[in-house]
C-alpha cells in the first residue's frame, strides 16, 4: 500500500479485509500515521517507496499518493514485474501515459486505475443501455458533477501555486469524463472551454466545454466544486438516442424508450427507473460504498485470473488523461485536440488537501 | 456485572432530517429543503414521540445541537426522552482533512476551551500518538452537545468503525467502549455494514454482548456476508441487535419489510426514519403487530 491519505487509507482498510490478499507492507512519507498504524496493527511501514521495492518480496501495489508522483512509481513497479492499482488520476502527461501503457502490456501484468464509478451499478446500467443500441443513434451525453470542495478564498496551499495544475479538472472533472468515456467512448475533439475560478485563486474551480464525438454526436461537460448545495460529490450522466434516454447518478438508473428494442428485451417502451437498491452486486465488506469494494476485488480477480484487458486499464484511463489533457490545450489556446504534456508541473491537490500542503 | 440497559423496541433515526436518502437524490434534496428550519424537525419529532417513540438515534450533525438545545429547554415536555448519539458525523471531518490535513484537523477537533489541562492532554495525547488518549478526547468533543440529556447508549458510525475494523485498530473498539462506560455511563453500540466480522473482533476483545446496529432487510442490501449469514448471526451469537434500513431505502414494502424483521430471533431494536406522521404510524403500527417479545 503506498501513500496512506484518505483515498490510501480507505484501500488499506478494503483490501486488508480481502480474503484473498495479504498486505506485506505500507509505505508513506507521514512518519506520525504510520507510527500509529505500526504501533497498532502491527503494520510494517516504509517512508521510501525504494526502501519498500528493495526490501519486500511483492506480487502487487496500491498506489494512491499525489498524482504527480503516478508516473514514476507505476514505471518501477511495473519494472519490477509487479502488478499496479493506481488511484486517479493516471498520469498527468500523455506521453508518460502512453509509456507505461506499452510497459504494462508488453509485460502482461495487470493494471488498473481507481475509476470507482465504472463500478457503480447505476453507471453500469446506464453503459449497457448505451451500447445496447436501444437508444437508437446517440447524438448527445452531458455529464455533470457538483460538489462542495472549495469554499472560501485561501492562499498558501498548493492553489496559490499555478504551474501545479490541478484543481477540478484532475480531483473532479476526470471522474466525470471517465464515466463519459466508459459509456460512449472518448471524443475526438472539445470546444468552448472554460475553466474557471470561483474562490481559487489561480487555479480551477468549475470546468464546462463541449465535446465532440463524430457522427453528428456531441457532449457538454459541467463541473462545479465550490457548490455548497450539494452534501457531498454528486454526478449525473445523461444519453440522448433518436429511441430514447438515460439518466444516471450514483441512487438510479432512469431510462425512457420511445418504443422497446431487441437489444434492451428486459426494458419496456416508456420509463423504466432502477434504483441501487436491485442494481448493486453485494461486496464482501462494505466501506464507504460497494464500488470501492468491487474495483478491489476486481483487480485481485485479475491477478488471479491474468486479465490484462479488463475494466479501467492504463489504458482506458489514459484516455480519460487525453481528454483533460485537450480541454487545458483548448485553454491554452492551443489546436484543437492537440496532446499537449498536461499542467507543467503537476497536481498535488489530493495529497496537498490531505495533508495540508 | 452491570445491568444492560434496556432499548425500546422502536428507534427514530436521522437520514431524512440530513438530505440522506439511499435511492434518490432528488428526493434528498427535497427533504433537505423540507427541513432546514429546525421547527419541521420538532414537529416530525413530536409526531413521532406522539406515536410512543421515545428515542431518537441521531448523528453527531451541528445541526442536532439545535435538538438537543429545544429537548433540554423543555424537558416537562418530554420528561422520558432519550437519545443515542452516533459519533462522528462524518463529513464534518473529511472536510476538515480536506481542508487543513490529517493531524491538524485531529488537532482542531480536540476540545480547546476549558480547563488548560484539556489542552495539555490533548497536545501530549497527540504526541505521544496515544489513541486511546485522543479517542477519549474526540468522544468528549462530540458529547458535548448532549449535555444533561440522557444518552443510555453511544454508538460509534460506521464509516468509523469499519474503517478501523478494516485496517485492523482492534485496540480502538476496546478504548471507545471503555470511555463511554466510564465517562458516560453509557453501554457502546456498534453500526457496522460487516456484522458477522465485527463480531469477530469484539468477541476476541470480549466486549461481551455488544450492541451492534446494521442493516437487516429481506433483500440483503448492504449485508455483507449475505442474508443467510446474517441470519444464523442473528439466531446463533451473543450480541443485542438494532435492525437498521429495513425498508431497503423503500425497496420493500413496508409490511414485507418489516414482517421479515419481526421474524428474526432476538432483534432487540428496529430503528426507522419518516417525514410524515401517518408514515410514522404506519410503521410504529406494523412493528408493534408484528414483533413477537424478545427471549432475554
Amino acid at each position: 500500500m503506498v501513500g496512506l491519505g484518505k483515498m490510501g487509507l480507505s484501500h488499506h482498510a478494503i483490501v486488508n479485509a480481502h480474503p484473498g490478499i495479504k498486505v506485506v507492507a505500507a509505505c508513506d512519507t507521514s512518519a506520525y500515521l504510520t507510527d500509529v498504524l505500526t504501533k497498532y496493527t502491527g503494520l510494517k511501514c516504509y517512508a521510501d517507496f525504494d526502501r519498500l521495492l528493495e526490501g519486500e518480496s511483492l506480487d502487487a501495489v496500491v498506489i494512491s499518493t499525489p498524482s504527480k508522483l503516478h508516473a514514476g512509481m507505476v514505471e518501477k513497479a511495473l519494472s519490477r514485474g509487479l502488478h499496479v492499482f493506481c488511484e486517479k488520476p493516471f498520469v498527468l502527461n500523455v506521453a508518460d501515459g502512453e509509456r507505461l501503457v506499452a510497459l504494462a502490456e508488453q509485460k502482461r501484468l495487470v493494471n488498473q486505475v481507481g475509476y470507482h464509478y465504472r463500478f457503480v451499478g447505476a453507471f453500469q446500467e446506464a453503459a449497457r443501455v448505451a451500447r445496447s443500441g436501444a437508444l437508437g443513434q446517440l447524438h448527445h451525453i452531458r455529464a455533470e458533477a457538483y460538489g462542495p470542495v472549495v469554499l472560501r478564498p485561501k492562499g498558501g496551499t498548493w492553489r496559490s501555486a499555478k504551474d501545479e495544475g490541478g484543481g477540478a479538472l484532475f480531483d473532479y472533472a476526470c471522474h466525470a469524463i471517465d464515466a463519459m468515456n466508459f459509456m460512449v467512448g472518448p471524443p475526438s475533439a472539445v470546444s468552448g472551454v472554460v475553466l474557471g475560478s470561483v474562490f481559487s485563486r489561480d487555479v480551477d474551480d468549475e470546468v464546462y466545454c463541449t465535446l465532440h464525438y463524430g457522427e453528428g454526436m456531441s457532449g457538454q461537460l459541467s463541473v462545479n466544486w465550490s457548490d455548497e448545495s450539494f452534501r457531498k460529490m454528486s454526478t449525473k450522466v445523461s444519453i440522448w438516442g433518436r429511441n430514447g434516454r438515460v439518466t444516471a447518478d450514483r441512487q438510479e438508473c432512469q431510462i425512457y424508450l420511445r418504443e422497446a428494442h431487441p437489444g434492451l428485451p428486459d426494458v419496456r417502451k416508456g420509463w423504466t427507473v432502477r434504483y441501487t437498491t436491485d442494481l448493486t452486486e453485494e461486496v464482501w465488506f462494505y466501506l464507504r460504498g460497494e464500488e470501492y469494494s468491487a474495483q478491489i476485488d476486481y483487480f485481485a480477480k485479475s491477478i488471479e485470473q491474468g486479465r490484462t484487458d479488463g475494466q479501467s486499464t492504463f489504458r482506458s484511463a489514459l484516455e480519460t488523461d487525453r481528454v483533460a489533457s485537450m480541454i487545458l490545450a483548448q485553454h491554452r489556446g492551443e489546436v484543437p485536440g492537440s496532446q499537449a504534456p498536461v499542467a507543467a508541473a503537476a497536481s498535488q491537490g489530493l495529497w496537498s488537501r490531505l495533508f495540508g500542503g | 456485572m452491570r445491568e444492560a440497559v434496556a432499548m425500546d423496541r422502536v428507534l427514530f433515526g436521522d437520514n431524512q432530517f440530513f438530505g440522506v436518502n439511499h435511492m434518490s437524490e432528488e428526493k434528498a434534496r427535497a427533504q433537505s429543503m423540507r427541513f432546514q428550519d429546525l421547527q419541521a424537525i420538532l414537529d416530525v419529532l413530536d409526531a413521532a414521540y406522539q406515536e410512543g417513540i421515545r428515542t431518537f438515534m441521531c448523528t453527531t450533525h451541528d445541526r442536532v445541537a439545535e435538538i438537543c438545545d429545544h429537548f433540554r429547554a423543555n424537558r416537562e415536555q418530554y420528561p422520558d426522552y432519550t437519545f443515542y448519539p452516533c459519533m462522528p458525523y462524518a463529513h464534518k471531518y473529511a472536510n476538515a482533512v480536506t481542508e487543513h490535513g490529517m493531524v491538524e484537523a485531529l488537532r482542531k477537533f480536540l476540545p480547546e476551551d476549558g480547563a488548560l489541562g484539556a489542552m495539555m492532554k490533548g497536545g501530549v495525547a497527540l504526541a505521544s500518538k496515544d489513541a486511546r488518549a485522543i479517542m477519549g478526547l474526540l468522544i468528549d468533543a462530540e458529547m458535548k452537545m448532549f449535555h444533561g440529556l440522557h444518552t443510555p447508549v453511544i454508538f460509534i458510525q460506521n464509516v468509523i468503525t469499519d474503517l478501523l475494523l478494516g485496517l485492523g485498530m482492534k485496540d480502538a473498539f476496546r478504548f471507545f467502549a471503555d470511555h463511554v462506560r466510564e465517562r458516560y455511563g453509557a453501554e457502546p453500540g456498534f453500526i457496522t455494514m460487516n456484522t458477522p466480522r465485527l463480531l469477530d473482533v469484539l468477541d476476541d476483545l470480549g466486549i461481551d454482548n455488544p450492541i451492534v446496529c446494521s442493516n437487516i432487510n429481506k433483500i440483503g442490501f448492504r449485508m455483507c456476508g449475505g442474508v443467510e449469514l446474517y441470519e444464523q448471526t442473528i439466531a446463533k451469537r451473543r450480541f443485542r441487535p438494532i435492525a437498521m434500513s429495513v425498508l431497503a431505502s423503500g425497496a420493500l414494502s413496508p409490511r414485507e419489510a418489516v414482517e421479515y424483521v419481526c421474524r428474526q430471533p432476538r432483534i432487540e431494536s428496529i430503528v426507522f426514519g419518516a417525514s410524515s406522521r401517518a408514515n410514522i404510524r404506519q410503521t410504529k403500527a406494523l412493528i408493534d403487530e408484528l414483533s413477537v417479545p424478545v427471549p432475554r
